[in-house]
């Protein structure tokens, strides 16, 4: 037996296929098709949780998404703990763990509760009014207990080892929600042969059709008629249909994000499943068919274990056949409730009375109830209800005050009405307008191409739904391009129909302070926080929401938003629809961390790119850096070194015999046409139409604004052929920098760009004994000075393989650079590499590259500049045309402040104690002893120790730094001042004699 | 996400493809060198932010990596038409239902 509460007559699942599973460390039995909520209720569970606020004991209010109390953690195992998941909504399998969150010790007996006595200190806008003073105990203080007291399941801490997929789909028309109204809608739609998605966030398809005992549909039993029809869907080429599937997201053009939970209730998913599968789907026409919510009744207690929705009553009895009680009391405004106690009546359950708001309701459904001999009161309400981890009671009185009159019973089925899941119109900008005959929001203006059919459209009645949703079906097909219908409309022969209902308070909602008459569950507000909220001075229904939390918690207030909106326009005393809803957002429901990232985590978060050459550093044992998403060798360790110790090594070799580096990661582009030379002298500071071909130049390239975006040194080939490099981060911009201006400023220019930064793998042969190193290996290139000085580029061979050999250097030693196809970067790093053997060259990382580049005063763009550096404050006007009448940054440069005095200026630092390495970073100041906040007029950009030099050196961006030649300055740092002297930029050969040497 | 369409691959392509340019019909002077200070303010830091109807520059990245104009409405986010980079700003916008309908 699965739970003393199952009724074998009723429900629908086999009660063979028995599932064990456990709660709070107790053993229980369900059945397979149970949610845990089901399973739970069949055992007689109903406690299943403590509130956010005030702890206080909370049962299950619902069967569904709505669900705002009973949130559970499962734990699958270590790493698979998912805190918070809706009972009513985790399919039961066999050994499913499940754990109540947020109480402590136990379930029964917390001692948060307390929160619950001390509530008058708790309510609407407490945080925000209490913990304002000190200002520092924010922080150290009230937000790490008040974030230990208050919050629901506790997050994973270790990494997610499940994995997640991702998928796109277009379809011309996808229907949201798989009741009566969208499984027609579909099938209209289907039966055209156009493309259909039919999603339901449910396990099984039929939606309210798993309660409504009445309906029957083409002769059958409406939620078979559902599954049926839902088959033959299947069934069909131009269908997908997708159980548990929830719509979260309705975004721009018809764009749909919606997650499918694939696994989480099977017993031992295979780990060729994913978890969750996102779809993201673009529709042409879109059918919204999400239903209706049922609302609870606002009274005092209405929160106590065993008060829960009549509807998700019914569905407990009839879909999963489960008691929710053995003595249970109705209390309602509108005729759907009645139908649930019909239904528990006619299984044996015994029905202490029905309470109805409504003072003269007719209706069958009434008639039927004292058919059955149910005591129904009329004008009467349910002013509070009694017990504390179980309800136990409910005290009755005429609405109007008079004799109270208690009830005992253990179970409380409530219903105010049904509220239209207009959640997903709403996301897509639709407006909503508010019927006030039937006092609901129904969509009202649509923003997208979408319909909305049945409950959430305000329809009422399955006959009613289903004739509006095959049509709009039908239309939504048409729309979207179909020629043919053939269908036959599914025919209606029995149903149930109820609207109406109540918002706002019921009298049980009392006006005194200690009543907690709750609006929103799951953020424990009531409706007193409400009305307080007004009295306070909010007058907007957002500025209620916000001071209240009224509809903020994960559940989105599914239940709370129509009675909390409803209250506030009573006690501002407008009509409702002036007093306007607040806006839905996405996401539906809550959706993982894990289905929106998908596979694009870990290595696949983002590219990483790695060179040609790659492989040997790595065999070499290079430790390696990230450069956006590059791997670059940042340093070679040879056995027992430290950074510290290679990078010294390195640097040394490189002047006194040679080294290697790996340069492949430099943007290059290639710029060609008739037109190259014009197009250059537009987009760099330099002059390049009398640049021969053959021979480089470095390139400063700026922005309007006259400030340095990038550098780097330039080839010219031919006349119209032009080899650019750019900095390593810098290449894409660059590259779309020139393709604006190319396109779109200057197109009257006939030019090619072309990206050849993967093409050309770049070897880096620097230090004396270069020459020496490439020479036996390059073929018709004539290596000596006069052919071959100093920035002048040559195409040839080496190793038998194209290059496009480069004598420059960002060393300052004599140095080379050697292009060659990428395809074979590899070989002719190693053949090179052989060749340095013999002269005892090294190969150097970027680290070493840094404090060589350095040493002769070098600046890397975008650690020696920020964007807001001129040529001039780098001391670099030598490279800016004077005579050249434009390009781009010319004006710029040009503005006042770019010119002022005063500026900060690029220099070079030197510790008095050359031991002293400075900070990257740090400050400087030009009196240490001056009062705090200090006047800082410049930091230091880069800085390291050279062991080429025997001391530390160091660059900084200065106020009026060219001016300050030997001065002393501070960088005050923690431990201590530090003084330097001003110095200028080139710390090694100050000549240049080495480039030649 | 949006679907935009390229003057230039004549296709509805999704809004990833894509990259905002900025604001469009902004020239720059032929003779940017000899511009005043107010005349390069103008040109280089003003821009509108129009509650409504902006013209501005896309880039087909991922695509043909064309920079075009668009016309899109703020107020919807939707794209009321594109056309080439170079073509003048349209004079009349398509009578497209670019207003929220009732139904």
């Amino acid at each position: 037996m699965s739970g003393a509460f199952r009724i074998p007559s009723a429900g629908r699942l086999s009660q063979a296929k028995t599932a064990r599973f456990s709660f709070d460390g107790q053993s229980y039995a369900g059945i397979e098709g149970d949610t845990l909520a089901s399973a739970l209720l069949a055992n007689g569970v109903h406690l299943v949780g403590r509130s956010f606020k005030y702890h206080r004991p909370r049962g299950i209010l619902s069967a569904g998404a709505e669900e705002p109390n009973a949130l559970v953690e499962i734990k699958r195992d270590a790493a698979r703990k998912t805190p918070n998941v809706r009972a009513t909504v985790q399919e039961l399998y066999d050994g499913l763990a499940a754990q109540s969150q947020n109480r402590w010790p136990s379930l029964s007996f917390d001692v948060g509760a307390v929160n619950d006595m001390a509530s008058p200190f708790f309510s609407a806008g407490f945080y925000y009014k209490t913990f304002m003073w000190p200002k520092a105990a924010w922080k150290s203080l009230y937000e790490p207990k008040i974030r230990a007291a208050a919050g629901l399941g506790v997050s994973p801490d270790q990494p997610d080892p499940d994995h997640y997929s991702s998928r796109y789909a277009h379809c011309d028309v996808l229907v949201l929600g798989g009741g009566a109204a969208g499984i027609a809608a579909a099938l209209a739609a289907a039966e055209t042969g156009v493309r259909v998605i039919l999603a339901d966030e449910q396990a099984e398809f039929g939606g309210s059709l798993r309660f409504e005992s009445g309906a029957r549909i083409d002769g059958q039993d409406g939620f078979a008629w559902a599954q049926g029809a839902v088959a033959k869907l299947a069934a069909m080429d131009n269908v997908r249909v997708l159980s548990r599937t929830t719509a979260f997201g309705y975004y721009a053009q018809n764009f749909v994000g919606l997650v499918e939970r694939v696994s989480d209730h099977l017993k031992a998913p295979g780990h060729e499943l994913p978890r969750e599968r996102l779809w993201q789907v673009r529709a042409k026409r879109v059918v919204l068919a999400s239903g209706a919510i049922e609302r609870h009744m606002v009274f005092a207690d209405n929160d106590r274990p065993g008060i829960m929705l009549a509807g998700a009553a019914r569905t407990y009895l009839n879909h999963y056949g489960v008691a929710v009680g053995k003595n249970v009391g109705v209390y309602t405004a509108n005729d759907s409730a009645y139908a649930a106690a019909i239904d528990l009546k006619k299984a044996g359950v015994n029905v202490a009375a029905i309470v109805d708001l409504r003072d003269n309701p007719t209706g069958p459904v009434i008639d039927e109830a004292r058919a059955l001999g149910i005591e129904v009161n009329f004008g009467r309400a349910v002013i509070r209800a009694g017990g504390k981890l179980r309800v136990s009671s409910m005290t009755v009185q005429p609405k109007n005050g008079g004799g109270e009159r208690t009830i005992p019973v253990d179970a409380i089925l409530m219903s105010a009405g049904w509220t239209p899941s207009v959640h997903l119109f709403s996301q897509s900008r639709g407006k909503v307008a508010f019927n006030d005959e039937t006092k609901r929001f129904v969509p009202g203006i649509y923003a997208q191409d979408c319909v909305s059919v049945g409950a959430c459209n305000g329809t009422d009645g399955l006959s009613a739904s289903l004739d509006e949703a095959y049509a709009a079906g039908a239309k939504a097909a048409k729309d979207a391009g179909a020629k043919t219908a053939r269908g036959m409309k599914p025919k209606v022969d029995a149903s149930e129909s109820w609207s109406r209902g109540m918002l706002g308070a019921a009298p049980g909602a009392g006006s005194d302070t200690t009543v907690k008459a709750f609006v929103d569950f799951q953020n424990d507000v009531t409706a007193k926080d409400i009305r307080q909220a007004v009295h306070e001075g909010m007058r907007s229904i957002e500025h209620v929401k916000r001071f209240t939390t009224n509809g903020m918690a994960t559940d989105q207030g599914k239940t709370s938003n129509m009675h909390g909106l409803a209250i506030a326009a009573e006690t501002l005393g407008k009509p409702i629809p002036e007093v306007g809803l607040t806006t839905f957002r996405a996401p539906y429901t809550p959706v993982t961390f894990g289905a929106i990232v998908s596979h694009a985590r870990g290595p696949l978060f983002d590219p990483t790119r790695r060179t040609a050459i790659h492989p040997w550093a790595e065999a070499q044992g290079a430790v390696f850096e990230d450069v956006g998403q590059w791997k670059r060798a940042w340093y070679f360790p040879k056995a027992g070194e430290d950074m510290h110790a290679a990078v010294d090594r390195e640097c040394v070799a490189v002047r006194k015999t040679a080294g290697l580096f790996d340069a492949s990661t430099l943007g290059k582009i290639e710029v060609v046409g008739p037109d190259a030379a014009k197009f250059m002298e537009l987009l760099y500071t330099n002059p390049w139409e009398k640049l021969e071909p053959g021979r480089c130049r470095y390139g400063i390239m700026l922005r309007e604004d006259g400030f340095i975006y990038d550098d780097g040194v330039v080839g010219r080939l031919a006349p119209d052929r032009f080899h650019v490099t750019t900095t390593t981060g810098g290449a894409p911009r660059v590259m779309n920098h020139m393709e604006d201006y190319l396109q779109t400023e200057f197109p009257h220019l006939n030019v090619w760009l072309t990206s050849i930064t993967e093409q050309w793998a770049v070897i880096a042969v620097q230090g004396p004994k270069s020459r020496d190193i490439i020479a036996p290996l390059v073929e018709g290139i004539d290596m000596s000075d006069e052919a071959l000085p100093h920035m002048s580029v040559r195409e040839g061979k080496i190793c038998g393989v194209p290059t496009r050999l480069f004598r420059m250097s960002f060393t300052g030693e004599r140095g080379f650079e050697v292009n060659v196809p990428a395809d074979y970067g590899q070989a002719v790093w190693e053949a090179l590499w052989a060749e340095g053997q013999k002269h005892g060259a090294a190969a150097y990382g970027t680290e070493a590259m840094h404090v060589l580049r350095a040493e002769k005063g070098y600046i890397i763009v975008g650690q020696d500049t920020d964007g807001t550096v001129t040529p001039n404050d780098a001391g670099l006007d030598w490279a800016v045309g004077k005579k050249k009448a434009d390009f781009v940054g010319i004006r710029g440069m040009a503005r006042p402040d770019l010119v002022a005095k005063g500026r900060k200026q690029l220099v070079g630092l030197k510790t008095k104690d050359p031991k002293v390495v400075l900070e990257e970073g740090a400050q400087i100041v030009e009196d240490p002893k001056q009062a705090i906040p200090m006047k800082m007029i410049g930091h230091v950009t880069s800085s390291y120790w050279s062991q080429n030099c025997g001391r530390s050196i160091a660059l900084a961006l200065v106020a009026g730094g060219r001016g300050r030649m030997g001065d002393t300055l501070y960088v005050p740092m923690p431990n201590g001042v530090i003084e330097v002297e001003v110095t200028g930029m080139v710390f090694f050969d100050e000549t240049g004699g080495r480039l030649n040497g | 996400m949006l679907l935009i369409r390229c003057p230039y691959c004549e296709e509805e392509r999704p809004e990833l493809e894509f990259r905002n340019a900025g604001e469009a019909h902004i020239a720059r002077s032929a003779n940017i060198a000899g511009e005043s200070d107010d005349d390069f303010e103008k040109f280089f830091f003003i821009r509108s932010n129009p509650k409504g109807i902006i013209h501005e520059r896309w880039r087909h990245m991922h695509g043909c990596a064309r920079f075009f104009n668009a016309v899109r409405d703020t107020v919807t986010d939707k794209f009321i038409m594109t056309y080439k980079a170079g073509e003048p700003k349209p004079s009349k916008l398509p009578e497209i239902s670019n207003e929220v309908v009732a139904k």
